[in-house]
C-alpha cells in the first residue's frame, strides 16, 4: 500500500491553557478503516476527534486528510470540511431548520447540487436511516435516536471520504441508543473510513478494526480489538477496563 | 391643541417628513449594524478592529455630536452629500443617524448570535459552510428571534433620536414644524403637545408592529 491514509496525524500537540490535552499524537486511519477511541473522560478523546477538522486547532505537528495538510481558517478549509463528515454527541442539528432541510443545505450551498436533487438524495439517506418521515418536521419534535440519525444522513449527505464521530451515543436515552449504532454498524460495514470516539464497548467489539485506548492526552495502545479487551498491555487500559466491564 | 388642529396640514407634512428620515436611517442601521455585528465575531482581526473601533466611537459619542460632524465636519474633508428636495442637511442627517444607531443595532445583533448555542455554528462549519454561510444560513436566522425585542428598542430609540436631526436644520420633519408653529406665534405648549402626539403616532404603532413580528417568528420551529 502506496496510499496516502486517510488520516494521519504527526507529533500533535495540544493544550487548553496549562492542560495539555494532546500529548505527542501520531496516528493513521487507512481508507475503509473503522477506528474506535476509548479512554476515561478529560483524556483528550473528543479533542482528538475535533482536530482532524480543525474544529479545534492544534499548537503543534501535522494534520492529514487523504494526503492533505489541513489548511488555516478560510475557503480551503470549508472545502476539506465538506469531505470530513462529523457527528456531534449532542446532535446540533440545525434548530430553525426542517430535518429534510438539514440534510439539504450542505448539498445545496456547498456542493452547489440543484435543489431537486439534493432532496431527492437527502430523501433517499433519511430512508437509509429509518427517518424519511419525519422529513418534514422540525429537530425538536424529534426523539434522540432519530435527530442523531438526521444528523448522521445530514453528515452523509455530503458524500464524505471519513466520518468522525463525537460520543455519538452519550446524550441519548438507553433504548435509543442501538437504533443509532445500527446505522454506524451499516455504514461500517458499507467501508466507510470511521473514527468513534466513544463509550460503546459492544460496538467497538463489533464493528471497529482497531482500538485506540488514551489517557491523559497521550494514545497509551492501538490494538486490534479482541486484543485489547482480552489483553490490554498497559496499567492504565487494565484499570478502564476494569472499572467499566465490571459494573 | 388649537395648533395641532389649525395647522393638521403642517403636523401630517413633518409626520411623513420623520417616517422617511427614519426609513432611510433604519435601513442604514440595520444593513450597517449587521454587518459591523459580522466584523466583530468574524476570525479576521482586522475586521473585528473594524466592528469593535465604531461601536466604541459612535455609541459613546453624543449624537448631537455626531450629526454636527456630518454635517459640517465631513464636507471640510472633501465629503459632500448630495442635496435632498432643496435640503442639504438631510443626507448627512440621515447618515449621522445611521452610523450612530448601527453601534447599537450591532450590539444588539451580536448578542443574538452569542445566544445562539455554540453547536450550531459547529455544526454548520463541519459541513463546510464559510463562515459567511455559517452565519447567513444558520446563526442569524435562528439569532433574530432573540434580536427582534432589542432591536425595536433601539429603532424607536433611533425615531426619537431623528429629533435632533430637525433640531439642527432638517426642515420639514415633525421636530422643526414645532419651530415653525412658535415662530408663527402658537403657544409652545399647543405646537410642543401636537409634535408629541405626532411622535406617538409613529412610536406606538411601530412597538406594535414589532410584537406581532416577534409572535410571528416565534412560531416557527
Amino acid at each position: 500500500m502506496t496510499e496516502a491514509p486517510m488520516i494521519r496525524m504527526v507529533s500533535v500537540d495540544k493544550h487548553f491553557g496549562e492542560l495539555h490535552v494532546l500529548r505527542d499524537i501520531n496516528l493513521e486511519v487507512t481508507a475503509g478503516q473503522v477506528v474506535v477511541v476509548l479512554g476515561p473522560s478529560g483524556s483528550g478523546k473528543s479533542t482528538l476527534c475535533r482536530t482532524i477538522n480543525r474544529l479545534e486547532p492544534i499548537d503543534s505537528g501535522t494534520i492529514e486528510i487523504d494526503g492533505q495538510r489541513l489548511p488555516e481558517e478560510g475557503k480551503g478549509l470549508a472545502g476539506l470540511r465538506a469531505d470530513v463528515g462529523m457527528v456531534f454527541q449532542s446532535f446540533n442539528l440545525f434548530a430553525h431548520k426542517t430535518i429534510l432541510e438539514n440534510v439539504t443545505l450542505g448539498p445545496i450551498k456547498v456542493r452547489r447540487t440543484p435543489k431537486a436533487e439534493a432532496e431527492k438524495a437527502g430523501i433517499g439517506l433519511l430512508e437509509r436511516v429509518g427517518i424519511a418521515d419525519q422529513r418534514d418536521k422540525y429537530p425538536a419534535q424529534l426523539s434522540g435516536g432519530q435527530q442523531q440519525r438526521a444528523a448522521i444522513a445530514r453528515a452523509l449527505a455530503m458524500k464524505p471520504k471519513v466520518m468522525l464521530f463525537d460520543e455519538p451515543t452519550s446524550a441519548l436515552d438507553p433504548e435509543m441508543v442501538n437504533e443509532v449504532l445500527d446505522v454506524m454498524t451499516t455504514l461500517a460495514k458499507e467501508g466507510m473510513t470511521m473514527l468513534v470516539v466513544t463509550h460503546e464497548m459492544g460496538f467497538a467489539r463489533r464493528a471497529a478494526n482497531r482500538v485506540v485506548f488514551m489517557s491523559d492526552g497521550e494514545i497509551v495502545e492501538d490494538a486490534e480489538p479482541e486484543a485489547f479487551f482480552t489483553a490490554p498491555r498497559s496499567d492504565r487500559a487494565k484499570d478502564f477496563l476494569g472499572k467499566i466491564l465490571t459494573h | 391643541m388649537d395648533a395641532l388642529i389649525a395647522e393638521f396640514p403642517r403636523f401630517v407634512s413633518g409626520f411623513l417628513g420623520t417616517l422617511r428620515l427614519c426609513l432611510f436611517a433604519a435601513i442604514g442601521a440595520l444593513v450597517l449594524g449587521t454587518l459591523l455585528a459580522a466584523f466583530r465575531v468574524s476570525p479576521v482581526p482586522p475586521l473585528r478592529w473594524v466592528g469593535t473601533s465604531w461601536v466604541t466611537v459612535f455609541r459613546n459619542s453624543p449624537l448631537v455630536v455626531v450629526l454636527f460632524l456630518f454635517a459640517f465636519g465631513l464636507p471640510q474633508v472633501g465629503v459632500v452629500f448630495p442635496t435632498f428636495g432643496g435640503n442639504s442637511f438631510f443626507w448627512p442627517g440621515v447618515a449621522g443617524l445611521a452610523a450612530y444607531t448601527a453601534a447599537f443595532v450591532c450590539e444588539a445583533v451580536r448578542s443574538g448570535i452569542n445566544s445562539v448555542p455554540a453547536g450550531q455554528a459547529e455544526a454548520a462549519r463541519a459541513v463546510g459552510l464559510t463562515f459567511q454561510q455559517t452565519l447567513g444560513s444558520v446563526v442569524l436566522p435562528q439569532a433574530l428571534r432573540t434580536v427582534v425585542p432589542p432591536l425595536g428598542s433601539v429603532m424607536i430609540a433611533m425615531i426619537k433620536n431623528s429629533a435632533i436631526v430637525g433640531a439642527f436644520g432638517v426642515t420639514g420633519e415633525l421636530f422643526s414644524v414645532d419651530g415653525a408653529l412658535t415662530a408663527a406665534g402658537y403657544s409652545a405648549l399647543s405646537s410642543l403637545g401636537g409634535v408629541a402626539l405626532a411622535y406617538l403616532a409613529i412610536t406606538i404603532p411601530a412597538g406594535i408592529g414589532l410584537g406581532v413580528l416577534e409572535r410571528k417568528i416565534e412560531v416557527k420551529r
